[in-house]
């Protein structure tokens, strides 16, 4: 069979042609999220100045921003790959979804208690019921529901299926996460990295944090291909279980 | 239409038959909401602030009670498989489900809510708010439960994993209710909170049933 003819899309749906392709990439992401990650560090927590406002309290936002960013763009990869998946019976689409999910869930989880960490000592309380952090919480909660849907099943492919259509439907929470702090009046900050005018963010720290969201990015793209490959030889060993009358 | 009207009141006659499911909700309702004043003690302006937000935190999990049996029962007995290959589309036959549940669960609640309020000393002036709100609210919640019980169709420990799935989603009618009881008890305008929970009543009519459907699909694949 030549891969040729097949359309893009279809292309890395052969579980042969994804490890090939994943064996390719794999080492550069690896040495990309090790050497952002270290860098990002170094900048964030040594060579990077201490806010005027907030002092070294600053330097959690290094973490907590990339974590933030990441939650939602998991979230919104997942949704994709679920809409694929329902549309094209794309058949990596599915796993694609089940293995970003815990990493979406603790990018999640991260954000919070980071934020929550910096809350403390900037606002004076560990939690606010504002709109940020609620959406973001509701966020959290729908990835655990997904990770707990998806195992329900006794047939795994109908429980992929079932997440799927639940991760489209979570998908509403995403626009409001985003434009929370525009819609309601809330103590979180508003966006200053994304913004029409540009960052508004001093050189000297939009380095690091440039840094330490390339090293999420790797970090993620890195174990979500190691997941996808242990997803699929999980695949062929139950095949093989099954054709051996095993189960 | 009249097939789905037929089976509308299928399924009334069947919850109306088995008095218990018709009680248990509304049941739970009052006696979870009573058990606030015992907690929190009597104190009346305290009751009036709790009021509107524990009438609709106890509404929202006793529209759960009913929830898990919505499609189950057709589902074992092969009636899903039916209403399937029937030429009325899947996406109707959710929608019949939803109106079901919600006289069964949603109206019953909507006039116990009333003698709760008094119990509760809920602000005179927010009667009509919450009235409407629940009218509102609670068919969206019957909604969202129908998406929540047709994706959890055939799992595993299918009640629990169905409030943790369908709690998040209820947020924001919680949200925009409790907004709208608050804002007509300060003497303010309810109506953008109220229309806010309308269009989601409506938005939730025109994408619930589609992707209740395709969860239902799934499930009888």
């Amino acid at each position: 069979m030549t891969t040729a003819r097949i359309p893009l899309l279809h292309r890395y749906a052969n579980p042969a042609v994804f490890g090939r392709l994943a064996s390719q990439v794999l080492p550069w992401t690896t040495g990309a999220a090790i050497l952002l990650l270290a860098l990002g560090l170094y900048f964030a927590l040594f060579s990077s100045p201490p806010d005027y406002q907030q002092g070294n309290s600053v330097r959690i936002m290094y973490v907590h921003v990339p974590a933030a960013i990441m939650s939602e763009v998991v979230y919104g990869m997942m949704a994709a790959a679920a809409a694929a998946g329902i549309i094209w019976k794309h058949a990596l689409a599915d796993l694609f979804v089940k293995a970003a999910a815990p990493l979406g869930a603790a990018f999640t989880f991260i954000c919070l208690v980071a934020g929550s960490l910096w809350g403390k000592p900037m606002w004076g309380a560990w939690w606010v019921w504002d709109a940020r952090l609620t959406s973001e919480l509701i966020l959290f909660f729908l990835y655990l529901g997904y990770l707990a849907l998806v195992d329900a099943f006794d047939d795994p492919q109908r429980g992929l299926k079932a997440g799927a259509i639940l991760v489209l439907v979570g998908v509403v929470d995403l626009p409001i996460i985003k434009f929370s702090v525009d819609w309601w009046n809330t103590l979180h900050q508003p966006a200053s990295l994304m913004t029409m005018a540009g960052p508004k963010v001093d050189p000297s720290m939009l380095l690091p944090l440039i840094l330490m969201i390339g090293g999420f990015t790797a970090f993620f793209i890195t174990v979500v291909m190691l997941r996808l490959e242990s997803e699929l030889l999980a695949r062929r060993i139950r095949a093989w279980r099954t054709a051996a009358g095993d189960e | 239409m009249s097939a789905a009207f037929r089976l509308f009141r299928h399924d009334l006659k069947l919850q109306l038959r088995q008095g218990s499911d018709l009680i248990a909700p509304v049941a739970f309702f009052v006696l979870a909401t009573l058990l606030v004043p015992l907690g929190v003690g009597p104190e009346p302006n305290l009751l009036t602030r709790l009021a509107p937000g524990m009438i609709w935190v106890t509404a929202l999990l006793a529209t759960l009670l009913a929830l898990d049996r919505l499609f189950q029962r057709d589902f074992e007995d092969g009636t899903l498989d039916l209403l399937a290959l029937s030429p009325m589309p899947l996406e109707m036959t959710v929608l019949t489900k939803v109106a079901a549940h919600w006289v069964t669960t949603g109206l019953p609640l909507l006039m116990a809510a009333p003698v709760l309020g008094l119990m509760l000393r809920l602000d005179p002036a927010t009667y009509v708010t919450m009235e409407v709100s629940l009218l509102l609210g609670t068919p969206v919640l019957s909604m969202i439960g129908a998406f929540g019980a047709a994706v959890t169709l055939g799992a595993r420990r299918g009640g629990a994993l169905l409030a943790l799935l369908v709690l998040p989603l209820y947020v924001p009618i919680l949200i925009f209710a409790t907004s709208a009881i608050g804002a007509a008890g300060e003497g303010l305008s309810a109506r953008p909170h109220l229309l806010l929970l309308a269009s989601f009543f409506v938005a939730g009519l025109v994408l619930v049933p589609f992707a209740a459907a395709a969860a239902l699909r799934n499930a009888l694949e």
